[in-house]
């Protein structure tokens, strides 16, 4: 079976990795530090798809993950995530 | 600002007290087992002596000087005759005995395995993981202790067996505790890390015990009875036993007694060393009092829910509370909570004595601790001076001290009308279950309340009690006011309505005065407002002469000024009310044009008026309105006076008959279904068997009879009847009930299904094996006003205890459920820009809830409810597109 591509799953939200160059820009947006954001692994199965994607190469820990999703009263929600290594 | 961790504890560590260390901590070597002289003083080196700390006020510490006050107690010990085992550590000797060498001493492993694992600790030290520590030494022991030939020393050791509770045996043959002593003296320091102690703290022989320590007196003060009698603590009564047979094992011992009787001794001394530190020690008999009481020794003391971890440290005692059985009151505000005389003469408030309350302070003094009046009266317990010396007040010298007061001082006030406390009901299942409520001094024993505040409490008034916490500070009681008072909790998080209301009778009430627009004579209206907080009276209408207030009129006087509102209540179901307009309940200009007020109107979270009130003019207008709800309903109420009795559910006798026609024709129609089934006539429905076609047409068939008869019922019954009124009005109860009273109970079921389990093939032996007709299988068609018949009464019960155990099971579990949850979130805060963080303030949720809603001032769910902007700002309602 070819392999699936989980990020086209409709359960699973959108991942994107946030340009080095806009990270402090929405930090500071949020008010918050890098270290404050929730964690992702690197070896977390969206991460290696993400990687995978053309031109986007290795994802080292201290990138950010934008992922929008579904949410219930909000309608979209933006949430961001730090990748952390292991 | 960034918070860091205050407190952090970053390593706990266990160690054994050595026989130096007891030694060396020791004030007193105990060497007498009695405690007091004929005099009353301690005996010297007994077990009272006063080198061990002082108990009793005006005396002085021997060890340290200090008063009772500033001495922490000082331990003493006891020189053990034989060492005998810590029954604390009786799994560790086992393994330690069990996986060393008897010989050498050495762990029997060789040195290869036994580097290995050197190597495996070293590894886990650095990474800080105890639990794989643990594994490892669990790992090594039960290596060790398969090995017959010691590696090291070649030498043939046996299987050690624990005989329960403290002795050990070697191929049946006794092992005393001297001679496992003498073994694990022969241990290495260096095999120690792989058994799982640290040398530097433990050694394994510390685990028998050769010295004794004896604690303070503090730990286990002599108490005196009011006789005079003195009452020793369970552990000195322990300890005592323990130095008598010390001394006499030691004086046989010295003495070379047969080694039977010496045998004997020893055993007991571990037996009452054993019971000094549990009690409850498997396998052997608990020591008891001389009453027969068991002794609570040390592991008594901390173990249980009467330990001193869940009774003393995680549940502290609090001051300034009360608790008594809660009664209702719907003479006070939702906002306040009657406070028995008797209780606030007790709960005090502590007032510092400043230029602006020294007068009203002053005059309280004089008052005295208050007596038993007609209008209560609040007075002075206590007063501190400024050098913090205690006045009690009495009778005698209130005068004398209101005059002597100072600046400064501070007056330990009774509680007052308009005081703030804290009132609360267990469980706490959320935040409304703890609210301020305002107080009001009443006669009597019981706490009282408003009784649309219920709800919040899920309190009644069966013998619930309820707890009252009175507030010390003042930022605690502005805190209060602003964040906790009821009416600032009217709206719940849950799901964004009024969580108090109307209940039962007002509701009642309310419908009474305003279905069908009843004309009220003059008087009796008259009357009926005298309830309520207004200013006015409505007009009046002349009939035949006579003077009458409109029943819409009255009720119109309560609402607050310029209410515009048009919703549906209960009457607008149209099978409920086929021709009435008395469900389209209309508001215009704050007058009550038509309609009944019902429970969706001011029902408890369901009631659209309250609701509109609420969030048009506020929490406070909103409080008003149900207090002058309250009373209004209270007043109707007691005016017309309303009962209900089994009579209500009279029926004519043509209703009856068509009653049992429809039962019988349900039963009829269910044996013709049964027949059909057995010649082959149904057919299977999607997804069913055959069986389960035919029992879900069966269910229908007796469902829909359920349904005729409380349609019969309904058609009988008319507005005239109390039943109905509470019915329709939605003070309590419902349509179904009420033809199950006057008409047909229906199926009974377990588990949504027809009764099906009993016997062989039926439910009853009352039945034909293998009928499966409606009466076999649980339907019941007469009423309970009629009284069931005996297979009928069995059904009803079997489906009864269902519910029953369902509710329990239910809430234990979901209990649970909860606090899982509330742990786990118990310490998350939305910080001032609407993130939530934990402690250390790691993110959450960016956004609380996603959308920064607070729910409590949502629209059921939504963050803003358009249709009510739209009808505030055009008038109107907007009719286009409706989603």
């Amino acid at each position: 079976m070819a392999k699936y591509n989980i990020l086209m799953h409709e359960m699973v939200p959108e991942h994107w990795l946030v340009p080095v160059k806009e990270e402090e820009n929405i930090l500071k947006s949020l008010g918050v530090t890098k270290g404050q954001l929730p964690k992702i692994r690197r070896t977390d199965p969206v991460i290696k798809t993400l990687e995978k994607a053309p031109g986007i190469g290795e994802i080292v820990p201290g990138r950010i993950i934008e992922i929008v999703r579904k949410s219930r009263t909000r309608g979209i929600a933006k949430i961001y995530r730090t990748v952390i290594g292991e | 600002m960034k918070v860091e961790i205050s407190k952090g504890i970053e390593e706990l560590k266990f160690a054994l007290l050595s026989p130096e260390e007891i030694r060396r901590m020791s004030a007193v070597k105990v060497i007498t087992p009695d405690t007091y002289d004929d005099d009353g003083y301690p005996i010297e080196k007994g077990l009272m002596d006063p080198s061990m700390g002082v108990i009793e006020p005006g005396l002085k510490c021997k060890t340290c000087g200090g008063k009772v006050d500033q001495c922490p107690g000082h331990f003493g010990h006891i020189e053990l005759a034989m060492p005998v085992v810590h029954i604390g550590f009786i799994k560790e000797i086992y393994s330690i005995l069990s996986s060393t060498c008897s010989n050498c001493g050495r762990i029997k492993l060789p040195d290869s395995n036994l580097k290995e694992f050197f190597e495996k600790i070293k590894d886990t030290a650095n990474r800080l993981s105890d639990i794989e520590y643990d594994d490892i030494v669990s790992e090594v022991e039960s290596d060790a202790s398969e090995v017959v030939i010691c590696p090291h020393c070649h030498f043939e050791n046996q299987k050690v067996a624990l005989d329960k509770p403290t002795t050990f045996r070697e191929e049946g043959k006794k092992l005393t505790p001297k001679e496992i002593r003498e073994r694990f003296e022969k241990i290495q320091n260096d095999d120690l890390p792989l058994i799982g102690l640290d040398p530097k703290v433990a050694r394994p022989e510390w685990m028998i015990l050769t010295v004794f320590p004896v604690p303070p007196v503090n730990v286990r003060p002599t108490i005196t009875l009011e006789t005079g009698e003195r009452s020793e603590d369970d552990l000195t009564h322990k300890l005592v036993d323990v130095i008598r047979i010390n001394q006499r094992l030691r004086e046989n011992r010295d003495q070379g007694s047969p080694q039977l009787i010496i045998e004997d001794l020893w055993d007991l001394l571990q037996y009452h060393v054993t019971t000094y530190f549990d009690n409850q020690t498997p396998g052997t008999p608990p020591a008891r009092h001389r009453s027969g009481r068991s002794l609570k020794t040390l592991v008594q003391r901390l173990k249980g829910k009467e330990g001193r971890f869940r009774s003393n440290l995680s549940g502290k005692r609090v001051n300034f509370s009360a608790r008594t059985v809660i009664s209702p009151e719907p003479f006070l505000s939702i906002n306040q909570v009657g406070v028995p005389a008797k209780a606030a003469r007790e709960l005090t408030v502590t007032e510092t004595a400043t230029e602006h309350n020294f007068e009203r302070l002053k005059e309280l003094i004089k008052n005295g601790p208050g007596r038993d009046e007609a209008v209560y009266k609040p007075g002075v317990n206590y007063v501190y001076r400024i050098d913090g010396s205690r006045i009690k007040i009495s009778e005698k010298n209130s005068a004398e001290v209101a005059e002597k007061m100072e600046l400064g001082w501070q007056v330990e006030r009774q509680m007052e009308d308009g005081d703030i406390v804290l009132f609360n009901r267990q469980p706490s299942l959320h935040r409304m279950s703890m609210m301020a409520h305002e107080v009001r001094v009443l006669p009597y024993r019981t706490f009282r309340f408003n009784l649309a505040v219920c709800a919040p409490y899920n309190a009644d008034f069966d013998g619930d009690e309820m707890n009252l916490h009175v507030l010390q500070s003042q930022e605690a009681r502005a805190e209060a006011e602003i964040l906790m008072k009821v009416q600032e909790n009217f709206l719940s998080p849950r799901f964004g309505g009024p969580i108090m209301g109307a209940i039962h009778d007002h509701i009642t009430a309310l419908f009474m005065l305003t279905y069908r627009n009843p004309l009220i004579p003059l008087e009796t209206g008259l009357h009926i407002t005298s309830y309520i907080d207004v200013d006015r009276t409505p007009e009046t209408v002349e009939v035949d002469g006579k003077r009458y207030f409109k029943g819409r009129d009255i009720f119109s006087l309560i609402l607050p000024e310029g209410v515009n509102l048009e919703f549906k209540g209960k009457l607008a179901d149209k099978s409920l009310d086929p021709n009435g307009t008395e469900g389209l309940i209309r508001i215009e200009k704050g007058k009550l044009v038509n309609g009944a007020i019902d429970e969706n109107a001011v029902g408890q979270s369901k009631g659209a008026l309250l609701d509109y009130v609420l969030r048009k003019y506020g929490n406070a207008e909103g409080a008003k309105f149900l207090d002058n709800l309250t009373r209004l309903a209270a007043g109707v109420i007691s005016f017309t006076g309303f009962s209900t009795g089994i009579d209500d559910e009279d029926v004519p006798g043509e209703a009856k008959a068509q009653l049992r026609e429809v039962g019988n024709e349900a039963v009829q129609k269910v044996e013709k279904l049964i027949e059909n089934y057995k010649n082959g006539l149904i057919g299977m429905e999607p997804g069913k068997t055959l069986e389960d076609t035919l029992e879900s047409m069966v269910m229908k068939a007796l469902s829909q009879a359920r349904e005729k008869s409380s349609e019969i019922a309904s058609h009988y019954l008319g507005m005239d009847n109390s039943t109905v009124i509470m019915a329709r009005s939605g003070a309590r109860a419902n349509m179904m009930n009420l033809a199950q009273m006057a008409g047909i109970i229906g199926q009974q079921s377990i588990r949504g299904q027809r009764q099906h389990r009993g016997y062989t093939n039926r439910t009853l032996p009352h039945f034909q094996k293998g009928d499966i007709g409606a009466y076999a299988r649980g339907f019941v068609s007469s009423s309970y006003k009629e009284g069931l018949n005996p297979t009928e009464y069995f059904f009803h019960a079997t489906g009864g205890r269902e519910g029953l155990v369902d509710i329990a099971v239910r809430t234990s579990r979901s209990g649970y459920m909860q606090r899982r949850l509330i742990n786990a979130l118990e310490d998350l805060k939305v910080s001032e820009e609407g993130k939530v963080l934990d402690t250390e303030d790691s993110v959450i949720q960016l956004e609380y809830g996603e959308d920064g809603t607070d729910p409590s001032r949502s629209f059921e769910g939504d963050s803003v409810d358009v249709d009510y902007l739209v009808k505030e700002i055009f008038g109107t309602k907007y009719e286009g597109g409706k989603k």
